[in-house]
């Protein structure tokens, strides 16, 4: 085992964390804020994949689709803030969970209804070769992109919620949503744009990771359990929270799969090192959530004092 | 409800094999008796201990897999492989409640959610016993005195089965513990502060659920003969609560009327053609996802009791 795979491996881990990152952002705070459970969050994401997939073959650029799908999605986003979950806010999360549940039901069939199962959607040519990072060191020129993307994007949001005034009106309703409100915020009207932001995060990682994994039905639907494990992680409402919590589980879910068998094949007879590692590897996120909330059972940054 | 009404619908399920002889018709019946006491055992937790578990899928799929797995190895006795699994769910549901009760509101939901789904991709990787493509068995268990092989008495026994879970969930809410559990949730603090042991008796109702749910998972992976790991999924978990909130979140028909309601509802989707339907979208009904979830959508939206709120508001007016 060479340093320059353990460094590919982690180069890999933070890709999947940033991209887990934009995702648990949007459903952070609106779970902060609102205490709303979203399970259609996951369906923004798989939206925004298949409209990036469709309009870069409608246009014929890879920029230029994902440019366009990514507002059209924070529009579908806002229209179902509107029209749907805006009626859930003040229900219990047992009807929250009832109703977004039928939402991915919803979304899942419509999606199936005009583009069928799945969209075939490749990176752009220029970019699917190797770049040589270090002498010695090859690495795929598009997850380089997609880590430059998420860290900017990732930027971006922090100055947005920790230097602006929206921002600022964002961070007072997670602390304590009464108070904002009686300080005259329109959480309303804040809250609807709050989520067009999170639908357009959706839509950037779902047409980043389209090309890498698949543009399918259901693909939203593992994603976003794995999203609801970072932000459990981070402390529901905190964006903080959210970053720290993705990149831990992107980090530990990438060199778990890819080292755990090896370092199991040192201790164990081949025969259970075959099977256990992978088994383990695939829950490790999970065990470290359950780790962080039986010994901080509001995660590791909870936003409301 | 009135108190001939359960009388006239287990006499109505008795006749159930004797009208009908299709056997498309029986094994629906049968699945639908499977459902409703996997439900019915998520409405204790939900309903009457009002934790919201979104894990139930972890307990089914147990006792599925482990039951199943019996048979893999050649033990075909129903009167082990049952128990066991049965045992199996209520053990995996002892550790996952120990630490998940241990949080409170959404972290409880979100953490025995993280909890099936490591359960979820534990059976994944069992190569053994299939892995994702799941484990086909040769025939259902022998024992217990009965033909499990015949459909005929596999729905008499999914019946008995889950009439005897209703009756034992009827004791339940009416004993002391049933009491203590409904104190419990309505002011938790206020129990804890008479003294109970508020922690052990809401695992205790936890355990039981668990092994509740473990029994449906023994019917289910028998009903077809096939158990995957889809059983654990957490869509599963889901569709387990949306049978329960369908049917009325703590009532104690909930999970038959939920479960009876979802099935009836898929299957009147993707096998009755309605043709004005058909004329606007021709292959509606390879698409029944679509009609459920508005279906589901519409009564969490404006009728949030269910549908045995629904009728019992009416009649109280």
């Amino acid at each position: 085992m060479s340093w320059v795979l353990i460094l590919e491996q982690l180069l890999n881990g933070l890709q999947f964390g940033l991209m887990l990152f934009l995702l648990a952002a949007g459903l952070t705070l609106v779970f902060g804020i609102m205490d709303m459970i979203n399970l259609a969050h996951g369906s923004l994401y798989m939206l925004g994949a298949f409209l990036a997939a469709a309009l870069v073959q409608a246009t014929g650029s890879f920029v230029l689709g994902v440019l366009l799908a990514v507002p059209a999605t924070a529009v579908i986003g806002m229209l179902l803030e509107v029209s749907v979950l805006r009626t859930l806010y003040a229900r219990d999360h047992l009807s929250q969970v009832l109703a977004t549940f039928a939402l991915i039901l919803i979304f899942n069939e419509a999606v199936r209804i005009v583009w069928g199962s799945d969209l075939p959607l490749s990176m752009p040519a220029a970019l699917s070769g190797p770049v040589e990072l270090l002498p010695g060191m090859f690495y795929p020129a598009y997850r380089l992109l997609i880590i430059g993307v998420g860290a900017a994007v990732a930027a971006l949001l922090y100055l947005l919620v920790a230097r602006t005034r929206v921002g600022m009106l964002v961070r007072a309703g997670a602390s304590n949503r009464e108070m904002a409100l009686a300080m005259g915020v329109d959480v309303r009207r804040l809250f609807t744009l709050l989520f067009g932001v999170g639908a357009a995060l959706c839509a950037v990682a779902g047409a980043l990771l389209g090309p890498l994994l698949a543009v399918q039905v259901g693909m939203g639907e593992n994603i976003l359990i794995l999203a609801f494990v970072v932000i459990v992680i981070g402390g529901i409402g905190s964006i903080r929270g959210a970053l720290v919590g993705a990149v831990l589980v992107g980090l530990v879910d990438t060199i778990g799969r890819a080292f755990l068998p090896l370092l199991f094949g040192l201790f164990f007879q081949p025969r259970v090192a075959s099977a256990a590692g992978p088994a383990i590897a695939s829950v490790l996120a999970y065990l470290l959530m359950v780790a962080v909330l039986y010994f901080r059972p509001r995660g590791l940054f909870p936003a409301r004092g | 409800m009135h108190r001939a009404a359960p009388l006239a619908v287990l006499v109505l399920a008795l006749a159930f094999p004797l009208a009908v002889h299709e056997p498309y018709y029986l094994s629906f019946a049968s699945r639908i008796l499977v459902y409703a006491l996997a439900a019915s055992s998520l409405n204790l937790v939900l309903g009457y201990g009002g934790m919201i578990s979104f894990g139930h899928a972890a307990f089914v799929g147990t006792g599925a897999y482990v039951s199943s797995m019996f048979i893999a190895e050649g033990i075909t006795s129903a009167w082990i492989g049952w128990p066991a699994a049965v045992a199996a769910s209520a053990a995996v549901a002892l550790a996952i409640g120990a630490v998940s009760l241990r949080t409170r509101g959404a972290y409880f939901i979100m953490i025995t959610l993280g909890f099936a789904q490591m359960m979820f991709f534990l059976v994944n990787s069992m190569k053994a016993y299939g892995g994702d493509e799941g484990l086909s068995l040769p025939a259902r268990a022998t024992g217990l005195g009965i033909d499990l092989g015949s459909d005929v008495v596999f729905y008499y026994t999914a019946l008995a089965l889950l009439a005897a879970g209703v009756y034992a969930l009827h004791r339940l809410a009416h004993s002391r513990f049933g009491r203590v559990i409904g104190a419990i949730r309505e002011n938790e603090a206020r129990a804890e502060a008479i003294g109970f042991p508020v922690y052990r008796y809401k695992l205790a109702c936890f355990v039981i659920a668990g092994a509740a749910g473990g029994l449906a998972g023994v019917l289910l992976a028998s009903h077809g003969k096939y158990v995957n790991p889809n059983v654990l999924h957490w869509t599963q978990s889901g569709t387990l609560m949306v049978m329960v909130i369908l049917g009325g979140v703590g009532r104690l028909w909930g999970g038959i009327v939920g479960a009876a309601a979802l099935l009836g509802l898929e299957d009147l989707i993707a096998n009755h053609r309605v043709e004005w339907l058909a004329s606007m979208l021709p292959n509606y009904q390879q698409h029944s996802g679509l009609g459920v979830g508005i279906v589901l959508l519409a009564i969490v939206l404006f009728a949030p009791q269910g549908i045995a709120g629904a009728f019992a508001r009416r009649r109280r007016a």
